[in-house]
Protein backbone atom coordinates (compact mmCIF):
# COMPACT_ATOMS: atom_id res chain seq x y z
CA UNK A 1 0.00 0.00 0.00
CA UNK A 2 1.34 3.41 -0.83
CA UNK A 3 1.29 6.12 1.73
CA UNK A 4 0.24 9.59 0.71
CA UNK A 5 2.39 12.46 1.93
CA UNK A 6 0.63 15.75 2.52
CA UNK A 7 2.65 18.89 3.15
CA UNK A 8 0.99 21.83 4.90
CA UNK A 9 2.28 25.28 5.79
CA UNK A 10 1.11 25.72 9.36
CA UNK A 11 0.72 23.57 12.41
CA UNK A 12 -2.97 24.41 12.74
CA UNK A 13 -3.52 22.90 9.29
CA UNK A 14 -1.95 19.69 10.61
CA UNK A 15 -4.59 19.30 13.28
CA UNK A 16 -7.33 19.85 10.71
CA UNK A 17 -6.05 17.06 8.48
CA UNK A 18 -5.25 14.35 11.03
CA UNK A 19 -7.50 11.36 11.45
CA UNK A 20 -7.18 7.73 12.52
CA UNK A 21 -5.12 6.66 9.53
CA UNK A 22 -3.11 9.86 9.11
CA UNK A 23 -0.06 10.60 11.22
CA UNK A 24 1.89 13.75 11.84
CA UNK A 25 5.40 13.23 10.46
CA UNK A 26 8.31 15.23 11.91
CA UNK A 27 11.82 13.75 12.18
CA UNK A 28 10.67 10.37 10.93
CA UNK A 29 13.01 8.36 13.14
CA UNK A 30 10.08 6.44 14.68
CA UNK A 31 7.26 6.79 12.18
CA UNK A 32 9.31 5.96 9.07
CA UNK A 33 10.23 2.62 10.63
CA UNK A 34 6.56 1.74 10.71
CA UNK A 35 6.09 2.91 7.13
CA UNK A 36 9.13 0.89 5.97
CA UNK A 37 7.76 -2.20 7.69
CA UNK A 38 4.41 -1.84 5.96
CA UNK A 39 2.19 -0.72 8.83
CA UNK A 40 -1.29 -0.97 7.32
CA UNK A 41 -2.84 1.43 9.78
CA UNK A 42 -1.09 4.41 8.15
CA UNK A 43 -2.25 5.71 4.81
CA UNK A 44 -1.29 9.36 5.06
CA UNK A 45 1.63 11.28 6.53
CA UNK A 46 1.19 14.98 7.27
CA UNK A 47 4.32 17.13 7.15
CA UNK A 48 4.39 20.73 8.37
CA UNK A 49 6.67 23.43 6.98
CA UNK A 50 5.81 25.80 9.84
CA UNK A 51 9.08 27.60 10.77
CA UNK A 52 7.79 28.11 14.33
CA UNK A 53 8.36 24.41 14.96
CA UNK A 54 12.11 24.89 14.57
CA UNK A 55 12.34 27.93 16.84
CA UNK A 56 14.21 28.11 20.14
CA UNK A 57 13.35 31.21 22.17
CA UNK A 58 15.24 32.21 25.27
CA UNK A 59 14.34 35.22 27.39
CA UNK A 60 15.90 35.35 30.82
CA UNK A 61 15.44 31.91 32.33
CA UNK A 62 12.32 31.19 30.25
CA UNK A 63 12.93 28.81 27.38
CA UNK A 64 10.56 27.72 24.64
CA UNK A 65 11.66 24.94 22.33
CA UNK A 66 9.69 24.26 19.15
CA UNK A 67 8.55 20.65 18.86
CA UNK A 68 10.44 20.26 15.56
CA UNK A 69 13.80 21.24 17.05
CA UNK A 70 16.27 18.39 16.60
CA UNK A 71 18.70 16.93 19.10
CA UNK A 72 21.56 18.48 17.07
CA UNK A 73 19.87 21.90 17.27
CA UNK A 74 19.84 21.58 21.05
CA UNK A 75 23.50 20.56 21.19
CA UNK A 76 24.58 23.55 19.13
CA UNK A 77 22.46 26.15 20.97
CA UNK A 78 24.47 28.29 23.38
CA UNK A 79 21.73 28.63 26.00
CA UNK A 80 20.76 24.96 26.16
CA UNK A 81 24.04 23.58 27.52
CA UNK A 82 22.22 21.80 30.35
CA UNK A 83 20.15 19.82 27.81
CA UNK A 84 23.08 19.09 25.48
CA UNK A 85 24.20 16.06 27.51
CA UNK A 86 20.71 14.61 27.14
CA UNK A 87 20.55 15.32 23.39
CA UNK A 88 23.97 13.71 22.96
CA UNK A 89 22.69 10.55 24.65
CA UNK A 90 20.18 10.08 21.82
CA UNK A 91 21.34 7.90 18.90
CA UNK A 92 24.32 8.65 16.67
CA UNK A 93 24.97 11.92 14.78
CA UNK A 94 22.62 11.06 11.90
CA UNK A 95 19.72 10.25 14.22
CA UNK A 96 20.38 13.43 16.20
CA UNK A 97 20.11 15.46 12.98
CA UNK A 98 16.64 14.04 12.44
CA UNK A 99 15.06 13.18 15.80
CA UNK A 100 12.91 15.97 17.24
CA UNK A 101 12.12 16.99 20.80
CA UNK A 102 8.39 16.67 20.11
CA UNK A 103 8.79 13.18 18.73
CA UNK A 104 10.73 12.09 21.79
CA UNK A 105 7.62 12.71 23.92
CA UNK A 106 5.88 9.95 21.99
CA UNK A 107 8.81 7.54 21.65
CA UNK A 108 7.93 4.16 23.14
CA UNK A 109 9.91 2.79 26.06
CA UNK A 110 12.95 2.33 26.21
CA UNK A 111 13.38 5.43 24.02
CA UNK A 112 12.51 8.85 25.36
CA UNK A 113 15.62 10.09 27.16
CA UNK A 114 14.80 13.72 26.34
CA UNK A 115 11.21 13.19 27.51
CA UNK A 116 12.55 11.94 30.85
CA UNK A 117 14.80 15.00 31.21
CA UNK A 118 11.91 17.35 30.36
CA UNK A 119 9.75 15.61 32.97
CA UNK A 120 12.37 16.28 35.65
CA UNK A 121 12.58 19.88 34.50
CA UNK A 122 8.82 20.31 34.90
CA UNK A 123 8.25 21.28 31.28
CA UNK A 124 4.92 22.63 30.06
CA UNK A 125 3.62 21.44 26.70
CA UNK A 126 2.00 23.96 24.38
CA UNK A 127 -0.39 22.23 21.98
CA UNK A 128 -1.22 23.45 18.49
CA UNK A 129 -4.61 24.74 19.70
CA UNK A 130 -2.89 26.89 22.31
CA UNK A 131 -3.69 24.71 25.30
CA UNK A 132 -0.97 24.27 27.87
CA UNK A 133 -0.42 21.17 29.95
CA UNK A 134 2.18 19.94 32.45
CA UNK A 135 4.25 17.23 30.76
CA UNK A 136 3.33 14.57 33.34
CA UNK A 137 -0.30 14.76 32.26
CA UNK A 138 0.69 13.62 28.77
CA UNK A 139 2.60 10.65 30.15
CA UNK A 140 -0.17 9.55 32.50
CA UNK A 141 -2.64 9.89 29.63
CA UNK A 142 -0.36 7.70 27.50
CA UNK A 143 -0.12 5.12 30.30
CA UNK A 144 -3.91 4.95 30.48
CA UNK A 145 -4.06 4.51 26.71
CA UNK A 146 -1.58 1.64 26.90
CA UNK A 147 -3.65 0.02 29.65
CA UNK A 148 -6.95 0.24 27.81
CA UNK A 149 -8.23 -3.17 26.66
CA UNK A 150 -8.47 -2.36 22.94
CA UNK A 151 -4.72 -1.72 22.75
CA UNK A 152 -3.83 -5.38 23.11
CA UNK A 153 -1.22 -6.80 25.40
CA UNK A 154 1.67 -7.73 23.16
CA UNK A 155 3.48 -4.53 24.14
CA UNK A 156 5.62 -4.52 21.03
CA UNK A 157 7.27 -1.19 20.39
CA UNK A 158 5.57 -0.68 17.06
CA UNK A 159 2.10 -1.14 18.43
CA UNK A 160 3.06 1.09 21.33
CA UNK A 161 4.03 3.91 18.96
CA UNK A 162 0.77 3.44 17.15
CA UNK A 163 -1.26 3.63 20.22
CA UNK A 164 0.48 6.62 21.65
CA UNK A 165 -0.32 8.73 18.64
CA UNK A 166 -3.44 7.18 17.11
CA UNK A 167 -6.55 9.27 17.11
CA UNK A 168 -4.76 12.16 18.70
CA UNK A 169 -5.87 15.09 16.59
CA UNK A 170 -3.82 17.60 18.47
CA UNK A 171 -0.06 17.95 18.18
CA UNK A 172 2.56 19.46 20.44
CA UNK A 173 3.72 22.85 19.12
CA UNK A 174 6.40 23.69 21.65
CA UNK A 175 7.79 22.91 25.07
CA UNK A 176 8.26 25.56 27.76
CA UNK A 177 10.63 25.26 30.65
CA UNK A 178 12.70 27.31 33.04
CA UNK A 179 16.44 27.16 32.82
CA UNK A 180 17.75 25.30 35.87
CA UNK A 181 20.38 26.84 38.12
CA UNK A 182 23.86 25.74 37.21
CA UNK A 183 24.52 22.26 38.59
CA UNK A 184 20.90 21.70 39.66
CA UNK A 185 19.99 19.53 36.69
CA UNK A 186 21.63 16.13 36.42
CA UNK A 187 21.07 13.34 33.95
CA UNK A 188 22.36 9.85 33.36
CA UNK A 189 21.52 7.33 30.70
CA UNK A 190 22.25 3.69 31.50
CA UNK A 191 22.97 1.40 28.58
CA UNK A 192 25.04 -1.70 28.01
CA UNK A 193 26.74 -0.74 24.75
CA UNK A 194 29.42 1.95 24.83
CA UNK A 195 29.61 4.64 23.65
CA UNK A 196 26.06 4.33 22.33
CA UNK A 197 23.26 1.94 23.02
CA UNK A 198 19.58 2.08 23.76
CA UNK A 199 18.65 2.96 27.35
CA UNK A 200 18.05 0.30 29.94
CA UNK A 201 16.86 3.26 31.89
CA UNK A 202 17.58 6.94 32.20
CA UNK A 203 17.33 9.11 35.26
CA UNK A 204 17.06 12.89 35.51
CA UNK A 205 17.14 14.98 38.66
CA UNK A 206 16.29 18.64 39.07
CA UNK A 207 17.41 19.71 42.52
CA UNK A 208 15.51 22.45 44.29
CA UNK A 209 16.93 24.36 47.23
CA UNK A 210 15.44 26.25 50.14
CA UNK A 211 17.53 27.80 52.90
CA UNK A 212 20.52 25.56 52.31
CA UNK A 213 18.56 22.32 52.11
CA UNK A 214 17.11 20.24 49.31
CA UNK A 215 13.50 21.15 48.58
CA UNK A 216 10.99 20.52 45.80
CA UNK A 217 13.31 18.26 43.87
CA UNK A 218 11.98 16.42 40.83
CA UNK A 219 13.28 12.95 39.99
CA UNK A 220 12.22 11.32 36.71
CA UNK A 221 12.94 7.87 35.36
CA UNK A 222 12.72 6.64 31.79
CA UNK A 223 12.59 2.90 31.17
CA UNK A 224 11.29 2.25 34.69
CA UNK A 225 7.61 2.28 33.67
CA UNK A 226 5.76 2.12 30.37
CA UNK A 227 6.23 5.88 30.07
CA UNK A 228 8.62 8.30 31.80
CA UNK A 229 7.50 8.69 35.39
CA UNK A 230 8.44 10.71 38.46
CA UNK A 231 9.70 8.87 41.52
CA UNK A 232 7.33 10.74 43.82
CA UNK A 233 8.13 8.78 46.98
CA UNK A 234 11.86 9.34 46.52
CA UNK A 235 11.26 13.05 45.84
CA UNK A 236 9.27 13.32 49.05
CA UNK A 237 11.97 11.52 51.02
CA UNK A 238 14.54 14.03 49.80
CA UNK A 239 12.57 17.02 51.11
CA UNK A 240 14.72 18.90 53.62
CA UNK A 241 17.56 16.40 53.36
CA UNK A 242 21.22 17.22 53.00
CA UNK A 243 23.06 15.96 49.94
CA UNK A 244 25.35 13.43 51.56
CA UNK A 245 25.40 9.67 51.97
CA UNK A 246 23.30 9.71 55.17
CA UNK A 247 20.96 12.47 54.01
CA UNK A 248 19.85 10.70 50.84
CA UNK A 249 19.63 7.18 52.29
CA UNK A 250 15.84 7.18 52.72
CA UNK A 251 15.36 8.64 49.25
CA UNK A 252 17.51 5.94 47.66
CA UNK A 253 15.70 3.17 49.54
CA UNK A 254 12.37 4.47 48.17
CA UNK A 255 13.69 4.97 44.64
CA UNK A 256 11.54 2.24 43.05
CA UNK A 257 8.33 3.01 44.96
CA UNK A 258 5.61 3.82 42.48
CA UNK A 259 7.67 2.70 39.47
CA UNK A 260 6.83 -0.38 37.42
CA UNK A 261 9.97 -1.57 35.63
CA UNK A 262 9.26 -4.04 32.86
CA UNK A 263 10.95 -7.09 31.38
CA UNK A 264 12.22 -6.78 27.86
CA UNK A 265 15.01 -8.14 25.70
CA UNK A 266 17.48 -5.63 27.14
CA UNK A 267 16.99 -6.28 30.84
CA UNK A 268 14.66 -7.83 33.37
CA UNK A 269 12.47 -5.77 35.67
CA UNK A 270 14.53 -7.14 38.57
CA UNK A 271 17.78 -5.89 37.04
CA UNK A 272 16.33 -2.44 36.39
CA UNK A 273 15.12 -2.22 39.97
CA UNK A 274 18.63 -3.08 41.19
CA UNK A 275 20.35 -0.58 38.94
CA UNK A 276 18.04 2.44 39.29
CA UNK A 277 18.94 3.32 42.92
CA UNK A 278 22.67 3.04 42.17
CA UNK A 279 22.50 5.67 39.45
CA UNK A 280 20.14 7.91 41.40
CA UNK A 281 22.63 7.86 44.27
CA UNK A 282 25.53 8.73 41.95
CA UNK A 283 23.61 11.67 40.49
CA UNK A 284 22.63 13.02 43.89
CA UNK A 285 26.15 12.74 45.25
CA UNK A 286 27.73 14.27 42.16
CA UNK A 287 30.05 17.03 43.25
CA UNK A 288 29.18 20.59 42.49
CA UNK A 289 26.98 23.44 43.58
CA UNK A 290 23.32 23.26 42.82
CA UNK B 1 -1.37 6.13 -6.62
CA UNK B 2 0.51 8.64 -8.76
CA UNK B 3 4.24 8.93 -8.35
CA UNK B 4 5.77 12.25 -7.36
CA UNK B 5 8.41 14.10 -9.42
CA UNK B 6 11.51 14.96 -7.40
CA UNK B 7 14.64 16.88 -8.39
CA UNK B 8 17.82 16.77 -6.41
CA UNK B 9 21.58 16.90 -6.78
CA UNK B 10 23.34 13.59 -6.20
CA UNK B 11 27.10 13.80 -5.87
CA UNK B 12 27.12 16.98 -7.94
CA UNK B 13 24.86 15.58 -10.68
CA UNK B 14 21.28 16.75 -11.30
CA UNK B 15 18.78 13.95 -10.85
CA UNK B 16 15.09 13.99 -11.77
CA UNK B 17 13.01 10.97 -10.84
CA UNK B 18 9.45 9.96 -10.13
CA UNK B 19 9.38 8.53 -6.64
CA UNK B 20 6.98 6.17 -4.93
CA UNK B 21 4.76 8.02 -2.45
CA UNK B 22 5.71 7.18 1.10
CA UNK B 23 8.91 5.55 -0.16
CA UNK B 24 12.27 6.18 1.46
CA UNK B 25 15.32 7.78 -0.12
CA UNK B 26 17.41 4.62 0.21
CA UNK B 27 15.04 2.59 -1.97
CA UNK B 28 14.93 5.36 -4.55
CA UNK B 29 18.72 5.65 -4.69
CA UNK B 30 19.19 1.93 -5.16
CA UNK B 31 16.19 0.94 -7.31
CA UNK B 32 15.48 4.08 -9.28
CA UNK B 33 18.70 6.09 -9.51
CA UNK B 34 21.11 3.15 -9.52
CA UNK B 35 23.44 4.32 -6.76
CA UNK B 36 24.17 0.98 -5.11
CA UNK B 37 26.83 2.27 -2.72
CA UNK B 38 24.25 3.10 -0.05
CA UNK B 39 23.28 -0.11 1.75
CA UNK B 40 20.06 -1.42 3.25
CA UNK B 41 20.81 -2.84 6.68
CA UNK B 42 17.87 -2.68 9.03
CA UNK B 43 15.36 -0.23 7.54
CA UNK B 44 14.74 1.19 11.00
CA UNK B 45 17.55 3.63 11.63
CA UNK B 46 19.59 1.38 13.88
CA UNK B 47 22.59 0.23 11.82
CA UNK B 48 23.77 3.29 9.88
CA UNK B 49 24.55 1.36 6.67
CA UNK B 50 22.35 3.76 4.67
CA UNK B 51 24.00 6.94 6.00
CA UNK B 52 24.15 9.79 3.46
CA UNK B 53 24.86 13.49 3.62
CA UNK B 54 21.93 15.83 2.95
CA UNK B 55 23.01 19.45 2.41
CA UNK B 56 26.15 18.59 4.36
CA UNK B 57 24.28 17.03 7.30
CA UNK B 58 24.48 13.35 8.14
CA UNK B 59 21.10 11.59 7.75
CA UNK B 60 19.80 8.05 7.45
CA UNK B 61 18.37 7.54 3.98
CA UNK B 62 16.08 4.70 5.08
CA UNK B 63 14.22 7.14 7.36
CA UNK B 64 13.93 9.99 4.86
CA UNK B 65 10.80 10.36 2.79
CA UNK B 66 12.06 10.45 -0.81
CA UNK B 67 9.58 13.12 -1.87
CA UNK B 68 10.81 15.52 0.81
CA UNK B 69 14.35 15.70 -0.60
CA UNK B 70 13.23 17.79 -3.57
CA UNK B 71 15.80 20.55 -4.14
CA UNK B 72 18.38 19.10 -1.77
CA UNK B 73 22.00 18.08 -2.25
CA UNK B 74 22.68 14.43 -1.49
CA UNK B 75 26.17 12.99 -1.20
CA UNK B 76 26.90 9.26 -1.06
CA UNK B 77 30.00 7.10 -1.13
CA UNK B 78 29.70 6.94 -4.91
CA UNK B 79 30.76 10.57 -5.06
CA UNK B 80 33.85 10.15 -2.87
CA UNK B 81 36.24 9.03 -5.58
CA UNK B 82 38.36 11.77 -7.11
CA UNK B 83 38.51 10.96 -10.80
CA UNK B 84 40.43 7.72 -11.26
CA UNK B 85 41.64 7.74 -7.64
CA UNK B 86 39.75 6.60 -4.61
CA UNK B 87 39.42 9.08 -1.77
CA UNK B 88 42.13 9.10 0.95
CA UNK B 89 39.50 7.84 3.41
CA UNK B 90 38.80 4.85 1.17
CA UNK B 91 42.53 4.26 0.67
CA UNK B 92 43.16 4.22 4.42
CA UNK B 93 40.24 1.81 4.91
CA UNK B 94 41.87 -0.50 2.36
CA UNK B 95 45.41 -0.16 3.72
CA UNK B 96 44.38 -0.48 7.36
CA UNK B 97 42.00 -3.47 6.94
CA UNK B 98 39.18 -1.29 8.22
CA UNK B 99 36.68 -3.35 6.24
CA UNK B 100 36.05 -7.05 6.51
CA UNK B 101 32.64 -7.90 5.10
CA UNK B 102 32.39 -4.27 3.96
CA UNK B 103 28.66 -3.83 4.46
CA UNK B 104 28.97 -1.01 6.99
CA UNK B 105 31.80 0.70 5.07
CA UNK B 106 29.76 3.14 2.92
CA UNK B 107 27.97 4.43 6.02
CA UNK B 108 31.23 4.66 7.94
CA UNK B 109 32.83 6.57 5.07
CA UNK B 110 30.00 9.10 4.94
CA UNK B 111 30.10 9.60 8.72
CA UNK B 112 33.87 10.10 8.49
CA UNK B 113 33.59 12.40 5.49
CA UNK B 114 31.12 14.73 7.22
CA UNK B 115 33.22 14.68 10.39
CA UNK B 116 36.41 15.66 8.54
CA UNK B 117 34.60 18.35 6.55
CA UNK B 118 33.63 20.04 9.81
CA UNK B 119 36.61 19.05 11.91
CA UNK B 120 39.82 18.43 9.95
CA UNK B 121 41.77 17.48 13.08
CA UNK B 122 39.50 15.29 15.22
CA UNK B 123 40.54 13.54 18.40
CA UNK B 124 40.18 9.77 18.72
CA UNK B 125 37.10 10.29 20.93
CA UNK B 126 35.53 12.57 18.38
CA UNK B 127 36.03 9.95 15.67
CA UNK B 128 34.47 7.27 17.89
CA UNK B 129 31.53 9.59 18.56
CA UNK B 130 31.16 10.39 14.85
CA UNK B 131 30.77 6.71 13.92
CA UNK B 132 28.72 5.81 17.01
CA UNK B 133 25.59 5.49 14.89
CA UNK B 134 27.20 3.00 12.52
CA UNK B 135 27.30 -0.66 13.51
CA UNK B 136 30.20 -2.89 12.44
CA UNK B 137 30.13 -6.52 13.51
CA UNK B 138 33.51 -7.50 11.99
CA UNK B 139 36.30 -5.15 12.88
CA UNK B 140 35.79 -4.14 16.49
CA UNK B 141 35.94 -0.50 15.30
CA UNK B 142 39.59 0.14 16.17
CA UNK B 143 40.95 -0.25 12.60
CA UNK B 144 38.14 2.04 11.38
CA UNK B 145 39.01 4.74 13.89
CA UNK B 146 42.72 4.40 13.01
CA UNK B 147 41.95 4.67 9.29
CA UNK B 148 39.86 7.83 9.76
CA UNK B 149 42.58 9.46 11.86
CA UNK B 150 45.22 8.61 9.24
CA UNK B 151 43.01 9.94 6.45
CA UNK B 152 42.53 13.15 8.41
CA UNK B 153 46.28 13.45 8.57
CA UNK B 154 46.67 12.83 4.82
CA UNK B 155 43.96 15.34 3.96
CA UNK B 156 45.52 18.04 6.12
CA UNK B 157 48.93 17.58 4.53
CA UNK B 158 47.94 17.59 0.93
CA UNK B 159 48.07 20.84 -1.04
CA UNK B 160 44.78 22.61 -1.62
CA UNK B 161 43.55 21.87 -5.11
Amino acid sequence: MTVEVQTVETLSQVTQTLNDSARYFAGGTLLMRQVNYGDQSINRLVVSRDPELKRIQVSGDQIEIGAGVTMSDIISHQDLGFLAQVARAVGGPAIRNMATVGGNLFAPCPYGDMATALLALGAILVWADGQQQPIEQLFSHQENQLRSPDVGTNGSEFSATNDLSRGNQNVVASIRLRKPRSGAFRFQKVSRVKPKGVSLLSVAVHLGRESGRVANTRIAFGGMSARPRRALAAEQALQGASLDEAGIERCISMCNDGLEPQNDALASAWYRAQVAPVYLKRLLLQRGEY
Amino acid sequence: MAKKPVNFVLNGRDISVFVEQGGNLLDELRRNVGDMTTKYGCGQGTCGACTVSVDGELKLSCLLLAELIDGKRIDTTQGLAEGPDIHPLQQEFVDGFAAQCGYCTPGMLMAAQVLLANKPEPSREEVAEAISGNLCRCTGYEPIIDAILRAADTLRRRPVR
